[in-house]
């Protein structure tokens, strides 16, 4: 067995005191060993990145400190070093990397500079020594014309390439132990498969203990060497990798596990093609103008949304599935008329919705309704739970006392006490404000749902609720739905059809069990292959993590 | 809205200036009953020092220094609050104009905005008074000219970021009019940025109409804090306390409103403060 590099011994972290509680870590002992990737795997509020702060002596604030416990890298405790020998050890010993690469890199700076600097302030050989050992280090993490990048500044990199750049800036100076902190959270798929495949790499070949901080566990199922789970700050379950997927002890694993949606979609629900046609979106346009300036010159065209159609169908539910950049949400926006297309028709039933202007327009509107993303911008802060879902039908002219009750009764149905009504949307989690988005679109009847990522700020666990719920209530309403995701699980979660958009078209579009299934389109055959831990499902033992993917 | 008053209620400058504006809103109101006869009544003999007969002594006319400041706060918070409601009315209109609607309105709106702003505001200030005569009216009207164009811009940024929020995304998609979104939603999250800027505004509208004042270009008769230093000006090595004492006044009122609006900024926006 390897040595451990980092051993963390019954180390307790606090919080502030008005904090929800009184530790962010408590009492957690596990070690890092040489040579091995170890994912954190928890939910958001777990404490994973204060366990993997603290071992670079970085707190976020100065009332968040540790209270009891040893850190010790190597024999020694980082805990007690002082704060002249921990910048020692960081960089050279201990390395980190974040989750955004755009915010983590200093914008302007150039790659090459920042990572000669890391080499600088730990003691300086020469300038050309330095240069040739950043261009050795950006040559190692496979990022192409070196001498280029090291040029360049952030904003010139992909996603990809910045979060390449950044492990060369950790990796430069050959630490022991590297701290990933939700390296490929803010990735696309078939980046992110990219990215875990590197960090395997890098670490096989250095020998460096790695520990990686995930919520996700198909990345999980990707990486592991051994797990550690947490749950509000305790270790609840540390093991092998095979072990832990496998036959999980602790049943917030087990849980955790039965939360991740399977990559199969279930049986179709019904055949779709004798029903009419609801949504019908005939060659839709969207391109956005960007740049331009006072005396014209330097615009730039970006065309969001190129030459779409496709039709949905009474009850049926079509997902569009894309990267980031696709145009997939334009699209939600502009069937929805939240943003003007520039040319193409919108049939909703059998109105031209694209036509409509002015006080038909909105009268319309109530028949197209949105569940958004982001549960904690979606609902106007100021505003009571129970005005918000009242207020669509009393604006279309319903009795204020009905549009109460009404509001009460859609509370229920979507899991919540009709009590709620009296509270502002702050004093909800965010899958409370999630169902409360929901029930505020019911609220108007809409024959079509669009959901824009309706999960995708939600923790595994509440998200799969989420979907059951909208699943649930889908199949009692006979709601007919545009299901906008980037996530291949959860869209076979939810989709009849699978629409995959790339770069503002779509390439592939089919029933979901066909698509699944036999994918035809080569992009949509490299998204699949790129979804982390495909071959694994919840139950199911994983595949031998030994051979490098 | 309890949280936000017991946030408030811990910070002791803020409830410091609290206790000085108070002070002097209650000299402001009291004026007339404390000193009934005008202040531009002689009381005594010219230049008595402090305490002599008077309070806070008298100026080169024989006039009381206190009952100038009593009468005088009233004078001068009077401007300061209708000039800077003035102030804040135009701003919050047309930067929430021009934020909510973007695009030409924006332009057009932002320009206007940027003419005024290239105008040194103390002279444009100076020059709007001495073309229309100076009275309590066109000071009033010169201040707020010059305060709007910061409430508007500030406004604008506040309009922008949150018509692109989902929840105002929501209520477009329910098919609510412009106007309902504006007032009921919009306006109501951009409020304690409003708030806090607009009360600083009354100090800084305080300390303009004390400027005008002091170079003379004020209503003659009536007496405000800018006008009795303007007055006193000439008798300075004679006479310190003419100009001191409502200068100390000024000090006072225009720290109490910052530390107010300071104590007001923490407590509407508790994340700033601590990130």
């Amino acid at each position: 067995m390897a040595l451990p590099v980092v051993v963390v011994d019954s180390l307790t972290v606090d919080l502030p005191p008005q904090g929800e509680r009184p530790h962010a870590v408590e009492d957690i002992s596990l070690e890092l060993r040489a040579n091995e990737i170890l994912c954190v795997v928890g939910e958001s509020g777990s404490g994973k990145s204060i366990l993997a702060r603290s071992i670079m002596g970085l707190f976020p604030s100065p009332q968040v400190r540790a209270s009891a416990g040893r850190v010790l890298l190597n024999g020694e405790n980082l805990l007690a070093a002082s704060p002249a020998r921990m910048r020692e050890i960081r960089g050279t010993r201990v390395a980190m990397i974040f989750q955004e690469p755009m915010t983590a890199l200093n914008p302007v700076l150039s790659i090459g500079r920042q990572i000669e600097e890391v080499i600088e302030v730990h003691g300086a050989p020469a300038p050309a020594q330095r240069r040739r050992r950043v261009l050795d280090i950006l040559a190692a993490v496979h990022l192409p014309d070196p001498e280029r990048i090291a040029h360049a500044y952030p904003h010139q990199l992909s996603g990809g390439q910045r979060q390449r750049a950044m492990i060369a800036m950790a990796l430069v100076l050959g630490p022991e132990c590297l701290i990933a902190d939700e390296p490929t959270t803010a990735l696309d798929v078939t980046t992110q498969a990219q990215i875990l495949k590197l960090i395997r790499e890098v670490q096989r070949d250095r020998g460096t203990a790695v520990m990686f901080i995930t919520h996700d566990f198909g990345v999980v199922t990707e990486i592991a060497d051994r797990i550690a789970v947490m749950q509000s700050g305790r270790l609840v379950e540390l093991g092998e990798a095979q072990q832990v997927l496998g036959a999980p002890a602790h049943p917030y694993t087990r849980a955790l596990l039965e939360a991740v949606p399977g990559l199969r979609p279930p049986p179709a629900r019904a055949d779709f093609h004798a029903r009419p046609t609801l949504l019908a979106v005939d060659s839709l346009h969207k391109s956005f103008r960007s740049g331009g300036r006072l005396f014209g010159g330097g615009v730039r065209v970006v065309h969001a949304v190129k030459e779409v159609t496709l039709c949905i169908r009474q009850g049926e539910t079509l997902g569009v599935v894309g990267e980031s950049g696709s145009g997939k949400s334009t699209l939600a926006r502009c069937v929805s008329r939240l943003v003007e297309p520039d040319a193409g028709k919108i049939m909703v039933g059998a109105t031209d919705f694209t036509a409509l202007s002015g006080g038909a327009l909105r009268a319309f509107r109530k028949k197209v309704q949105l569940v958004f993303q982001d549960p904690y911008g979606s609902l106007d802060p100021r505003q009571k739970v129970g005005a918000m879902i009242a207020e669509g039908p009393l604006l279309h002219g319903e009795d204020p006392g009905r549009a109460r009750a009404r509001a009460a009764e859609l509370l229920e149905l979507v899991g919540l006490d009709s009590r709620a009504a009296g509270r502002y949307s702050h004093e909800f989690s965010g899958g409370q404000r999630q169902r409360i988005g929901i029930a505020r679109a019911l609220a108007l009847e809409p024959d079509l749902l669009i959901a824009d990522e309706p999960v995708s700020a939600l923790d595994v666990s509440v998200q799969a609720q989420v979907l059951r719920l909208l699943a649930d209530i889908r199949d009692r309403l006979g709601l007919t739905m545009l299901f906008i995701t980037h996530d291949l699980r959860v869209a076979a979660q939810v989709c009849d059809t699978i629409a995959v958009m790339r770069a503002g078209e779509i390439v592939e579009q089919g029933p979901s069990e066909r698509i699944f299934a036999a994918p035809r389109h080569p992009y949509t055959r490299e998204l699949f292959s790129a979804v982390p831990g495909q071959h694994w499902t919840a139950g199911a033992a994983p595949p031998d993590p030994s051979p490098v993917r | 809205m309890r949280e936000i008053f017991r946030r408030f209620a811990r910070n002791r400058p803020a409830l410091a200036g609290v206790a000085v504006l108070l002070a002097v809103a209650a000299l402001a109101l009291l004026a007339p009953a404390l000193y009934p006869h005008s202040p531009f009544e002689m009381v005594g003999k010219p230049f008595e020092p402090p305490l002599a007969s008077t309070l806070l002594g008298t100026d080169q006319l024989g006039r009381d220094v206190t009952a100038a400041v009593a009468h005088g706060a009233r004078v001068t918070l009077l401007i300061g609050l209708v000039a800077t409601f003035i102030a804040i009315l135009l701003g919050v209109t047309l930067g929430g104009i021009a934020g909510y609607f973007g695009g030409w309105v924006d332009t057009l709106l932002m320009r206007l905005t940027e003419i005024f702003q290239t105008i040194p505001f103390f002279l444009f200030a100076i020059l709007l008074v001495a073309v229309l005569t100076p009275s309590v009216g066109s000071v009033v009207f010169a201040i707020a000219v010059v305060s709007w164009p910061p409430m508007a811009r500030l406004v604008r940024g506040e309009f922008l970021s949150m018509r692109n929020r989902e929840f105002v995304q929501a209520c477009v998609a329910m098919g609510m009019g412009h106007w309902r979104i504006i007032l009921r939603h919009i306006l109501p999250n951009s409020l304690s940025a409003i708030i806090v800027t607009g009360s600083l505004m009354v100090a800084t509208a305080i300390l303009i109409e004390s400027g005008l004042s002091f170079l003379g270009l004020t209503d003659p008769n009536v007496m405000s804090w800018g006008f009795i230093i303007g007055s006193g000006r000439t008798v300075l090595r004679t006479a310190w306390w003419v100009i001191v004492m409502p200068g100390i006044a000024i000090l006072l009122t225009v720290m109490a409103i910052n530390l107010v609006g300071e104590g007001l900024n923490d407590a509407l926006n508790p994340r700033l403060k601590h990130l």
